[in-house]
């Protein structure tokens, strides 16, 4: 097997935070980007402008800026708030920005933009008849949706929500960047202190060796 | 009222943009009566079907189901829409469609796609539901095909299904738009045969047909449309073989 020099448990402890910090942000881009298709297809001119100001800024912004503008950006903003509202009604007001919280809100938002666009061209792609055939049969908007569009629209995203999921999990790395341990990040620093020099190998270890091996057993 | 008219249309007007394409179409209704619309393509007898359950909403003209009149409001654009979305799904669930392209829901099994409407907009208990949606798949014949999914059947047989889920709803009227014209030519027979005894057990259906066997033996009433006008209307007997207008003699005259 692998060498992991003492570095186990805590390569273990990223990995959970890396796995956490996905699935919750996972489920917040899912959530946004059902709101925002939602948006984006109605009938209302206000929900499509917010909806495509949303999509258009995020999708412009690289992934790393968001992360740094939204975690000391944010922490910038509400201490300007603070002091204001300390010195006007002398009020302690304050809060920390928590890394793990910025990271899972800054990633769900990204990637609530792309879920947006994946799901509106899904909601698109179900047949017309389909709906037809829901509303021909006296079935409210709410129970149209609930069992006919979301369950047919889910086979047209499910391609798309396989991609941007796979890129997600890639993107929660950056979370490093704002001081939270994950499981590159330990990977990094172990690759620092011990003889491997390089984290590439050290992600080798990881990844590649395990999959070899799982490969010529098969 | 036992013999309240099951549905009544009147003066039906449908503009799209700048094109009218039904200029006052109205038909009365007794129940049990078969009513079928003919007519070339584009002579507006789909769109005046599709006005009868609101999937188009009509520009104007009354729609009058088993005695209620649907009731029209208009929006800030000044269009005319439906006053009130609950009473449009309750006059909906009255007036059950069978599509052209069959229209099954096809994330469901034949049974489920039966069941869907009783059980979620007319709130009849699951298991009678199943007992219900189980008696008719054994009207259309199709029983054993129950739990396959619509892409694992053959056209007539989805449309047959599609028939029972239809005459799950129980409804006061039955709507057929087209129901043969996407099957091929040997299917059309299973679909017709279900039809017709539907049609001999006295219920009232509009049927929207090319089949003018069907629409000359089935029926009670025959609507000939042209251009969004009735231009010939009576008996099948007088439509067909004695018709006042030219049109109707030129779309029956024999085309080669």
């Amino acid at each position: 097997m692998f060498d992991l020099k003492g570095y186990g448990p805590e390569l273990l402890s990223g990995a959970v935070v890396t796995i956490e910090l996905a699935f919750l942000s996972l489920a917040l881009a899912l959530a946004l980007g059902l709101i925002g298709a939602a948006a984006k297809l109605s009938n209302s001119r206000v929900a499509v402008g917010i909806a495509t100001t949303y999509t258009t800024l995020i999708r412009g912004v690289p992934d790393l800026v968001m992360m740094l503008l939204f975690y000391y950006g944010g922490q910038v903003g509400v201490n300007m708030i603070s002091d204001y509202i300390w010195e006007t009604y002398e009020v302690d007001f304050f809060f920390q920005f928590n890394p793990f919280i910025s990271g899972v809100i800054t990633i769900g938002l990204i990637f609530g933009a792309y879920m947006t666009e994946t799901f509106r061209g899904a909601f698109l792609a179900v047949e017309t008849g389909q709906i037809e055939a829901a509303r021909a049969y006296g079935f409210s908007n709410w129970h149209t949706f609930r069992r006919v569009m979301v369950p047919q629209m889910l086979r047209h995203a499910l391609p798309g929500i396989g991609n941007n999921w796979q890129v997600l999990l890639k993107t929660t790395a950056l979370v490093s960047i704002i001081g939270l341990t994950d499981m590159v990040r330990v990977a990094e620093e172990a690759a620092k202190q011990s003889a491997c020099r390089s984290i590439f190998s050290f992600r080798w270890r990881l990844c590649i060796s395990p999959l070899r091996q799982a490969r010529s057993f098969s | 009222m036992a013999d309240q008219a099951p549905l009544i249309c009147r003066d039906i007007h449908k503009t799209f943009a700048q094109l009218e394409v039904l200029k006052g179409i109205s038909l009365e209704t007794r129940k049990g009566d078969v009513v079928s619309l003919i007519g070339s393509s584009g002579s507006g007898k789909s769109t005046f079907l599709r006005c009868i359950n609101l999937l188009e909403t009509p520009t104007s003209g009354d729609i009058i189901v088993h005695g209620d009149p649907i009731r029209f409001t208009n929006n800030r654009k000044g269009e005319r829409i439906p006053a009130d979305n609950k009473q449009v799904e309750l006059i909906r669930a009255k007036l059950s469609m069978v599509f052209q392209s069959f229209n099954l829901w096809s994330h469901m099994t034949v049974l489920e796609n039966i069941t869907e409407a009783p059980i979620n907009v007319l709130k009849v208990p699951k298991k009678e539901a199943i007992e219900r949606a189980e008696a008719y798949l054994n009207k259309v014949g199709i029983y054993e095909r129950k739990d396959y999914y619509p892409a694992q059947m053959s056209g007539g047989q989805q449309q047959r299904a599609a028939i029972a889920r239809a005459l799950a709803m129980e409804p006061e009227v039955m709507l057929f738009d087209e129901p043969t014209s996407a099957l091929d030519p040997e299917l059309v027979g299973e679909v017709l045969k279900v039809m017709q005894s539907l049609a001999e057990e006295g219920r009232t259906m509009i049927v929207v047909t090319h089949e003018m066997a069907f629409a000359k033996d089935v029926s009670s009433q025959v609507l000939f449309l042209h251009q969004g006008v009735i231009e010939e209307q009576g008996t099948p007997t007088k439509v067909f073989d004695n018709p006042d207008s030219e049109r109707m003699r030129q779309f029956l005259a024999p085309k080669f």
